[in-house]
């Protein structure tokens, strides 16, 4: 087997490994979105009118519009937790073993998004055929079609916490960081309100909605998931992928001695 | 062939100069104990070695090839123990050593003898299975320094392996690393203890960021205890 996707396989199977370990940031990871779908989407259900946008052929109710947005927020918690794990991973010196092996660096940093992407993905899944067994559902094939949006969504939104564990040098700044990152990305996209709504009450904030790349995310896996294909937002999304990517891979080498420790 | 050679090494943090110019080979099949008080500049040489750290100054070279212009053949010929565990305590040895394995390229058949020699040459086989969390200290060093040898390196570089370790497992793990150079494998072993440093082994004593003595153990302090040797050149140069 090529080096190459031996070290994948290791890489993907580790991430995995940790997660079965981590049963409980499962069932957290699952409980967040289920609540924003069977809570607060059930109260602003009356409030919020929509009215029929692309890909939407009928009206929609609240739930219905807000499942794409919910699986963009599984992989944009996966993601900083992934950035986490990879702080932590740093902290604890298990990240000096990948970055001392022999492969290209950049190899090694994909790999690990390939990993958490796929942990990410499962997750959106198992969301998913819960909201089914809700009665919010989507088209069948829907299901199938929105799976490599979702891999591109995942990967974008996991460079970008590979970026950020590049840059945070001890886990108690991550905290902060989170909140400055999380929650402007979520409420400032098109994830619980569309944006038209959004230009209504403030074209400032509907300009910054609209470039902001997890709007693209969510767009992208809502009209995947409607059997459609919106080429704007994978455009948008590959660009932030790169960006962030390249900006990471900027971060982890070596002679920005970012990976290593003084003594 | 040749083992490890560093020539005019030199480090800065900000306007901190952490090694300055530093200079010396290590041949092959040769255990050469880098001494050294905390703050010496051992783990920055470390991660100069092991391309944690780019170096701007000088070079390094392993097994032959230099670590700025190859650094993937020079990685390939290097295993190493970190100061701080680097096990996945969840995982078994032998889920760690195989995690390792891939990361050098190395699967199925191939890597499984190789793990079970490793394991082997550090006693540590019938603990292949056991969680690395279950493991006392010195058992995680050991499985620590059979990972590092899967790959069959020729160089091995381990920073202050016996740290936290009882005298016991101090004793059991320089003994097994003193025979991998008996056996050809070229060791840069890291420590402030000198009770880990047998008279003919190579010598280095690094302080302030600079090489205060190079030579064996036994040239360097005669007939005078180690340890009070290394204090007094300590002493003098602070």
């Amino acid at each position: 087997m090529s080096p190459y996707l031996t070290s994948l396989l290791a890489i993907v199977k580790r991430e995995a490994l940790r997660f079965i370990h981590q049963r409980e940031r499962f069932i957290a990871a699952l409980v967040r979105p289920l609540v924003w779908l069977l809570v607060f989407a059930a109260g602003f259900r009356a409030a919020l009118g929509l009215s029929i946008i692309p890909p939407y052929q009928t009206y929609i109710t609240y739930e219905t519009y807000i499942v794409p947005g919910l699986c963009g927020m599984i992989l944009l918690f996966n993601g900083m937790q992934s950035s986490l794990s990879l702080v932590y991973d740093r902290e604890m010196g298990s990240m000096k073993l990948l970055l001392t092996s022999p492969l290209p660096r950049w190899w090694l940093l994909f790999c690990k998004l390939v990993g958490s992407t796929a942990i990410s993905v499962l997750q959106v899944y198992t969301f998913l055929a819960i909201a089914a067994a809700f009665g919010i559902t989507m088209p069948l094939f829907g299901y199938l079609t929105a799976l490599p949006a979702l891999v591109v969504a995942g990967i974008m939104l996991g460079a970008l916490g590979l970026l950020l564990s590049s840059f945070i040098k001890q886990l108690e700044n991550f905290a902060g960081v989170m909140n400055f990152v999380i929650f402007p990305m979520f409420f400032l996209s098109s994830a619980l309100y569309p944006l038209w709504k959004m230009a209504e009450s403030s074209v400032l904030l509907y300009t910054i909605c609209a470039v902001n790349p997890f709007t693209h995310a969510v767009e992208l896996i809502r009209f995947a998931l409607y059997l459609s294909f919106n080429g704007s937002a994978l455009g948008w999304v590959i660009l932030a992928t790169l960006v962030f990517t390249l900006a990471a891979l900027w971060g982890y080498n070596p002679a920005r001695s970012g990976a290593g420790k003084r003594g | 062939m040749s083992g490890l050679k560093v020539s005019d090494l030199s480090y800065s943090y900000g306007p901190k100069r952490a090694l300055d110019k530093i200079s010396f080979e290590v041949e092959a099949g040769h255990f050469c104990a880098l001494l050294g008080p905390n703050g010496a500049g051992k783990s920055t040489l470390f991660g100069l070695l092991t391309r944690l750290l780019s170096a701007t100054d000088g070079t390094i070279e392993i097994a032959g090839y230099d670590l700025a212009h190859a650094p993937r053949a020079a990685l390939a010929k290097l295993g190493i123990v970190f100061q701080q565990t680097t096990l996945d305590l969840d995982l078994s040895v032998h889920q760690n050593l195989s995690y390792f394995a891939a990361l050098h390229g190395l699967s199925g058949r191939d890597a499984a003898m190789r793990i079970d020699s490793s394991l082997e040459r550090l006693s540590m086989r019938e603990r292949a299975y056991e969680k690395a969390r279950a493991l006392n200290g010195g058992h995680r060093r050991r499985a620590e320094i059979a990972r590092a040898l899967i790959h069959d390196p020729a160089v091995l570089l381990l920073d202050e392996p016996t740290v936290g370790l009882d005298a016991a497992a101090r004793h059991a793990i320089t003994g097994h690393v003193h025979a991998l150079a008996d056996e050809g494998t070229t060791i840069l072993w890291a420590t402030h203890l000198t009770d880990e440093i047998r008279p003919s082994d190579d010598l280095i004593i690094l302080h302030q960021a600079r090489i205060l003595e190079r030579g064996t153990a036994q040239d360097i302090c005669g007939d005078a205890p180690l340890q009070d040797k290394f204090l007094a050149l300590t002493a003098q140069s602070a």
